[in-house]
């Protein structure tokens, strides 16, 4: 895919346009994106986190949110490992009970954003010229702005984000920072929920009957 | 409006339509509401007081295991629950299906530290199945319906529902629930027609198969379907532990038991076969030896019914999914019938050369101390290969592994993935009752028995035709084993001081006889089978014998040693 399509890639250097989603590190892993679906109970990501933590994987951002669908949970993961140990991973996941579905992606196959914000000392905004110009470059909002402190807003992909926060930190001022956790949708036309559920759905009919 | 009940008796109503008579447990604070409505359902459901709630989950598993029914535990909250984890962790391993019934604190009380309250959700969701805590009445039926469904189909395994005080107490209408489907849980997947294709091309084209015969072969009640398909296929095989009694030892396709105490032609042969057929087991480690050179040159097809399980250890060519109660035959149907009697013959010369230098003068030795080979043989030849097998764990498991035959199935009861020393006593006075009309034979060793020996009265108070044979070698056998091969004899802490057994059984009203000498043992196991009811045998065995043949850890599959060098 060209990562040109991405909006908020569009103000970010000429490097860092063709360069990958993620930040590259030189361990020999793969970023991979894992999508989870689970039935809306207690405990369920404690299951997910263990399969994690079992096979020692770290996992660099965890998202859960509802998923659209009545009942059911969205869980976003992102890690870094190898591509048998992430097949075998989905599989012990999505063999909980509760889970629906759980499917891993290479960075590729996923449409992935971020959100994140910096705070950082107003003083250092308003002297400092890398800190705006950071800020055009990134495309990034400043949200806030008070005598003590200012707060910069960011959408975007992880490596925008990590690349903004080193920015900022080396001219100096920032006093917190934090992003979201990755969310990801599939660039497949596949929609594999939805058909799984409507599968279910006629399966649970016929062992009904 | 329907009348209402309590939560304890919407439990024994659940249970009941859940076809339950029998439970194991003991009870507590916090599960005393179910106990005292159990109190009014005596004459339904048949109530096994154990004497440690260690105890009721390993005769949960034994019941299972024999029966093909899922086993239920009741226990209290707090030490009642914690006490169940190693059964549960060991029934996950061994995709045993039991279902755990556990009290806890009152809704209101959680999360606060209260009186043996224990976060058992949390604690046991990585050893088990499914986990779930019931804080309502209203839910009591649903959850018991869907814990049974979970535990007893697809791969079986541990279910674990934790129920709250004041779920029990309080009222609410019982409806039955039957609970045959879960929108996120596929229990049995679906096969694919082109993944049998390409599993019957596969073996059509194989002039050396092997098949590994797992336990899923007795999960699925597939034990005629594996036959006709090995017999179509003349395809020899190999048995895990858990799947000894999946094929009748004497068939003549059965080669012998795989692993790193199997027989000595199975494992040789791994490194032999040109396609390797694994039917419902997961390639553990005590399987494959060394993974990295394990049967390299074989292409490898594994039948499975959790997905989860291929390519975890050994990646394979064809991964055939299902439950091999349709798979086999739908494969079978495929298979061209074939004549490999060069192959087969292949394996007889290894087969030849293990009894000669190690099986019989394991079961039959001219003099010196009783053997535990011996004893195990003596014991499966004067019950007519009909008997259930349970061990305990270590030389006793093995040794009874080797030379325990078996012609009927669901005739194996151990801790295979777990290795749980003090498993034997308690899944035996399961068996009994998962299996009444059945011969029930425990071998177990000195160190085993005194890890759950306080079921012992347990037997006692139910009458438990528990025909325990103890091989008494003074120590604590296996470890002592590796030890001597591999830590230069450091004997650590492996030697056990014992106490007097026949005393002990005797205290308890068990019948027991020790025998020493070869010549009276034949006398002691008719003895034992004779008696109606318990039995301890006790055996003096060698005390530094060793299980051969070995591979030792981490070596080739084929690297075996014979003897002690």
């Amino acid at each position: 895919m060209n990562s040109n399509t991405f909006a908020s890639e569009i103000a970010t250097p000429e490097a860092m346009r063709t360069a990958s989603k993620f930040p590259a590190l030189d361990d020999g892993l793969t970023w991979y994106t894992l999508i989870i679906v689970s039935e809306n109970l207690a405990g369920v990501l404690n299951q997910i986190t263990n399969v994690f933590t079992r096979r020692q994987l770290n996992i660099e951002s965890l998202n859960v949110s509802p998923s659209g669908f009545e009942g059911l949970h969205r869980y976003t993961v992102t890690c870094r490992t190898d591509e048998a140990t992430v097949k075998k991973v989905v599989k012990q996941i999505e063999k909980k009970i509760d889970v629906v579905l759980a499917r891993f992606y290479t960075e590729n196959e996923v449409y992935v954003m971020e959100q994140a914000l910096y705070k950082i000392a107003t003083a250092r905004l308003t002297e400092s010229h890398d800190i705006s110009k950071a800020i055009r470059q990134h495309d990034a909002k400043i949200v806030e702005v008070n005598s003590a402190f200012s707060i910069v807003s960011i959408e975007g992909l992880p490596n925008d984000i990590v690349a903004l926060r080193h920015k900022l930190r080396e001219a100096g001022g920032m006093l917190q920072f934090v992003s979201s956790g990755i969310v990801a949708v599939t660039r497949s036309a596949n929609e594999e929920l939805a058909n799984l559920l409507e599968r279910r759905k006629r399966e649970e009919l016929t062992i009904e009957h | 409006m329907q009348k209402t009940l309590s939560g304890s008796r919407i439990l024994m109503e659940a249970l009941l339509a859940e076809g339950v008579d029998t439970l194991f447990g003991y009870p507590g604070g916090a599960i005393m509401p179910t106990y005292d409505a159990l109190y009014d359902y005596r004459d339904r459901l048949n109530h096994i007081l154990v004497r440690h709630e260690q105890g009721a989950a390993h005769a949960a598993e034994g019941y299972a295991r024999v029966s093909g029914r899922t086993g239920v535990c009741l226990v209290t909250s707090g030490p009642g629950v914690t006490n169940t984890v190693t059964g549960v962790a060991d029934a996950m391993i061994d995709s045993t299906p039991i279902v755990v019934i556990a009290g806890q604190v009152g809704a209101a009380m959680l999360g606060t530290d209260a009186f043996q309250e224990v976060d058992v959700v949390d604690m046991m969701q990585p050893v088990c199945k499914w986990a779930y805590q019931i804080r309502r009445p209203e839910d009591v039926a649903w959850a018991v319906s869907r814990a049974f469904y979970i535990a007893g189909s697809g791969r079986p395994g541990p279910v674990v529902l934790d129920f709250t005080r004041n779920a029990q107490v309080e009222e609410a209408e019982y409806h039955e629930e039957r609970v045959r489907f879960i929108r996120s849980y596929v229990p049995v997947p679906s096969t694919s027609e082109q993944s049998l294709r390409n599993a019957a091309a596969l073996i059509n084209a194989a002039r050396r198969p092997l098949v590994l015969v797992g336990q899923g072969v007795e999960l699925g009640g597939a034990q005629a379907e594996l036959r006709a398909f090995l017999e179509k296929a003349d395809a020899p095989a190999g048995c895990t532990l858990l799947g000894l009694s999946a094929l009748p030892t004497d068939h003549p396709l059965n080669m012998g038991m795989l692993g790193m105490h199997g027989a000595l032609a199975t494992n040789r042969m791994t490194q032999q076969a040109d396609l390797i057929v694994a039917v419902g087991m997961r390639f553990d480690d005590r399987i494959t030896g060394r993974l990295d050179t394990y049967a390299r040159q074989a292409k490898k097809i594994h039948l499975d019914i959790d997905p989860s399980e291929i390519n975890k250890n050994v990646t394979v060519d064809v991964a055939v999914l299902g439950d091999c109660k349709t798979t086999l035959p739908a494969l079978t149907a495929l298979v061209s019938q074939a004549d490999r009697a060069a192959w087969r013959a292949a394996f007889t010369p290894h087969r030849d050369e293990e009894r000669r230098i190690v099986i019989e003068p394991q079961v039959h030795p001219a003099d010196g101390p009783l053997r535990m080979g011996e004893v195990v043989r003596r014991v499966t030849e004067l019950t007519a290969d009909r008997a259930v097998m349970v061990t305990d764990v270590g030389q006793n498991q093995m040794m009874a592994a080797r030379y325990f035959r078996f012609t009927l199935p669901r005739s194996v009861v151990t801790s295979g993935g777990m290795g749980t020393m003090g498993y034997g006593l308690p899944a035996a006075i399961g068996a009994t009752f998962g299996a009444p009309e059945r011969t029930v034979c425990l071998f177990i060793g000195d160190g085993g028995l005194q890890m759950t020996i306080q079921e012992l009265g347990t037997i006692m108070e139910q009458g438990a035709p528990v025909k325990i044979v103890l091989l008494n070698n003074n120590y604590l056998g296996n470890v002592r084993q590796w030890q001597q091969l591999f830590w230069q004899r450091r004997y650590s802490f492996t030697p056990m001081m014992n106490p007097d057994y026949e005393q002990v059984a005797t205290a308890y009203g068990i019948a027991s006889r020790t025998v020493t000498r070869r010549d009276d043992l034949d006398d002691a196991i008719r003895e034992m089978l004779g008696t109606p009811g318990a039995f301890l045998l006790q055996c003096a065995v060698e005390e530094e014998d060793n299980v051969m043949p070995m591979c030792p850890p981490g070596h080739d599959v084929d690297d075996m040693m014979l003897t002690v060098q």
